[in-house]
């Protein structure tokens, strides 16, 4: 591996070297013109403008469940015209895939059948949900929203690093740096002309009313289900439910009567259609899945399978982001679409299988082993970063539990700069773009969030880790 | 609307309007102790820990009163169990509960107030700070009843944060006279004495209506007079009456919206009625402490019932 990458501005990260490329012209002309003083002086406002609008995540495990904000870079991640119609082309073969293939798992199961995915793969899969066999959500929409991580590690060499398909997080900030980026530099919005986000609640509560039950009247009621006001992610319930103009419910405010599901309003119970839930399948229904849970809705399962309400995501959809299938995607997609992915996988060796696990044993300084089940950037061991100590620790648990583990390739992820007291740096970054599935079609949003490792040399870009996030056009050309 | 969301915005206005009042309190307090020799002045900061009926908590917690001890117990110790900064807290969590239903502009005012309080607060405050602090409060109050007005929508919700900005409101300002009315029991023999004069002053005071009396009464400071001001007069905003005329207000706006009338409205219809129909002879004949009791257990049971017609919790 090469100590320089591919920098998504300048061409490459070696000093001297590079040269503004055509996304960044735009922005790069208007930047020359700008005091150093002034840019300083946006950052440090952009920072207070996220506290004041309160877009801060609790983390979990720290004592004073203090709020934080994920640090914003003003410098944008940009994406050419042509560049995106190409990856939402790859996104939307993907998506359709998954959505066939969730409904293929819990009906006939024919990708089994043909011998293209071992049975192991879902039979002992905690993801896995026997109460779905057999039934298809209202308009055979099982992944209303999918958020796809994807990487970059030369010009034209985009991959997807993970399909987040139960309840991807983190939209409110592409609309937030959106908007934080336009207040802080009007003049630079109209020199660039750059394809527009902020339609995106809009666009969810007309897709989320789309896939109504069949119990629903014409406009359907919409509510957004959080774990409440200490779960991580509450600002983003409480701005995507206030945005779309839909009410944000907790466990407690639900409750099945006369087989709807129903919220305890200021006039009594009223019924609602469709759930965009943003807890975890464990938590939607203690008669279903967890006697312990105090933040379910009794009963909604049944409510759920006889037509009353839907429930995006469908449960169940969490098989479909469990890092072994994502080994198989390729054979998914070509399986259900006929077609060669349009976007490639990052190459993964799957520890169950025997050449594999003795290949990543072989190979461990120069890999980036992660858990099956894990999200976060939790659990997982980067080997080149990593000391001999912590590798060999982590080589005793593969051994012993080598099905919970794949290996991938430490990618040279591209890089954008950020912006320093010094000027600008180099950062790694990857991209979420997010989309929404309903029976009108897929509805991609230009750009996603853009998330990027502040610490020079980081490959770790999770907010849980001292990741930031940037604003991420898509050039309107 | 959600009944857990109309909970919220209720309670973030009764939060916030019980840290207006506290600080008020603390106004007066202060101004009244620069004003006297040491001795007087200990007097008065031990009123001021009784008027916010924290004598126990603070009892506990201290052996003496000082000035810069009783203000920083009340805005932010740890051993206070609900201080200045505990009500700020409460009610953005309140706000943070109902951030759905409330504006934009509204949501971001409190949250900015917020920050700026919880970093003074972070530290003690002296007697230098001890101005900024009261008036970063009391304007994180104005702000928000501000924003209230400018940009929400009248409908339920408005009707919820008001009714708690003045179910609040007249039990604060009952609360405080009963108190302070008890306090200056063995100086009301001198009527017309200086000190006296200067007791009832800081009463006024306390619910900022010193001002607004003087006006109307051309300085004329006699206890009957400032009660009847406190309690009847419904020209000033943190009266008995102009709460109670405000609170039946939005419960008819809210029977009105939902099409019902519920139990707290035919509370709130007797309660208001006999108010009307009291004067300040029928206070004095029954005693104002009685009266007040009578007041604040009436204004609570209306609280409960408001909260149970509208669903606030399963």
């Amino acid at each position: 591996m090469s100590d320089h990458m591919f920098d998504e501005m300048y061409g490459t990260t070696e000093p001297g070297k590079g040269e503004i490329r055509g996304a960044y012209s735009g922005y790069c002309e208007w930047l020359d013109e700008q005091e150093p003083e002034y840019l300083r002086r946006k950052q440090r406002d952009a920072d207070r403008e996220f506290r004041r609008t309160g877009i801060t995540f609790n983390v979990y495990g720290e004592d004073d469940a203090e709020e934080r904000l994920i640090p914003f870079d003003t410098v944008p991640r940009i994406i050419t015209g042509s560049e995106w119609r190409r990856l939402s082309k790859g996104i939307e073969q993907r998506v359709r895939a998954l959505n066939a293939f969730m409904h293929d798992l819990y009906h006939r199961q024919e990708i089994i059948r043909s011998g293209r995915l071992p049975q192991r793969l879902f039979r002992d899969n905690v993801a896995w949900l026997p109460h779905m066999v057999g039934f298809t959500p209202p308009g055979g929409v099982y992944t209303h929203i999918v958020g796809i991580d994807l990487v970059r590690t030369g010009p034209d060499e985009f991959m997807v690093l993970e399909d987040n398909a139960r309840t991807p997080s983190g939209v409110s900030y592409m609309l937030e740096n959106r908007e934080t980026m336009m207040a802080m530099f009007p003049d630079l919005f109209t020199q660039v002309q750059v394809r527009p986000v902020a339609n995106y609640p809009r666009r969810l509560a007309k897709s989320l009313a789309a896939c109504a039950p069949p119990a629903a009247s014409d406009k359907p009621v919409v509510a957004v289900l959080t774990p409440g006001i200490y779960n991580s992610a509450y600002f983003e319930h409480a701005f995507l439910a206030d945005q779309m103009g839909a009410e944000l419910v907790e466990g407690s405010d639900l409750r099945v009567i006369d087989g709807r599901v129903a919220m305890r309003t200021t006039r009594g119970y009223e019924p609602i259609d469709v759930i965009y839930r943003r807890v975890d399948d464990d938590y939607l229904d203690p008669l279903t899945f967890n006697p312990n849970s105090v933040l379910g809705i009794p009963g909604i399962m049944d409510v759920y399978r006889a037509g009353g309400v839907t429930i995006a995501n469908a449960p169940g959809t969490g098989i479909s982001d469990d890092k072994a299938i994502y080994s198989f995607m390729s054979e998914i997609v070509e399986f259900y679409t006929g077609e060669k992915p349009l976007l490639p996988n990052v190459e993964t060796w799957r520890c169950a299988e025997a050449d594999s696990l003795k290949y990543v044993l072989d190979n461990l300084a120069e890999l980036v082993v992660k858990e099956v089940h894990g999200s976060g950037g939790y659990g997982m061991l980067i080997g080149p970063t990593s000391s001999k100590k912590e590798i060999s620790t982590f080589r005793r648990k593969l051994e012993a539990n080598p099905e919970n583990y794949i290996a991938q390739p430490t990618l040279s992820l591209s890089t954008v700069p950020i912006f320093q007291k010094s000027g600008l740096a180099p950062r790694h970054v990857d991209l979420r773009p997010y989309v929404l599935v309903s029976p009108d079609g897929v509805d991609i949003t230009p750009g996603g969030l853009t998330r990027v490792a502040m610490k020079k040399g980081s490959l770790v870009v999770n907010s849980s880790q001292g990741g930031g996030t940037k604003d991420t056009w898509v050039l309107d050309d | 609307m959600l009944g857990r969301t109309a909970h919220g915005i209720h309670w973030m206005f009764r939060y916030l309007e019980r840290a207006e009042n506290t600080v008020r309190l603390l106004d007066a307090g202060f101004h009244m102790a620069l004003t006297r020799d040491l001795v007087t002045s200990e007097e008065e900061w031990r009123s001021v820990i009784q008027t916010a009926g924290l004598k126990a908590d603070y009892e506990k917690a201290n052996a003496t009163y000082s000035g810069i001890q009783v203000w920083n117990f009340v805005l932010r110790d740890k051993a206070n169990p609900l201080s200045v900064m505990d009500m700020i807290d409460n009610c953005r969590t309140n706000a943070r509960l109902a951030r759905n239903a409330i504006s934009e502009e509204l949501w971001e005012g409190l949250n900015v107030a917020w920050m700026e309080i919880k970093e003074l607060f972070s530290r003690p405050i002296s007697q230098r700070n001890l101005g900024d602090a009261l008036a970063l409060v009391r304007n994180a109050g104005t702000l928000v009843q501000g924003s209230l007005e400018g940009t929400m929508l009248r409908d339920e919700g408005y009707a919820f944060a008001r009714a708690g900005t003045f179910i609040e409101r007249a039990d604060n300002t009952a609360r405080i006279l009963d108190i302070k009315y008890y306090l200056l029991l063995p100086s009301l023999a001198h009527v017309g004495s200086s000190l006296d004069t200067g007791q009832w002053d800081t009463v006024l005071r306390s619910v900022s209506g010193d001002r607004a009396y003087r006006f109307l009464n051309a300085a004329r400071i006699d206890s009957r007079g400032i009660m009847e001001f406190l309690i009847l007069d419904d020209r000033f905003p943190r009266s008995l009456a102009f709460c109670y005329s405000e609170l039946q207000d939005n419960l008819a706006e809210l029977a009105r919206l939902h099409g019902a009338e519920g139990e707290c409205s035919a509370l709130m219809r007797d309660a208001g009625q006999k108010l009307s129909e009291t004067s300040i002879e029928d206070i004095l004949d029954t005693g104002l402490h009685d009266f007040l009791l009578g007041f604040i257990a009436q204004n609570s049971a209306i609280a409960g019932a408001f909260a149970e017609d509208y669903r606030f919790v399963s």
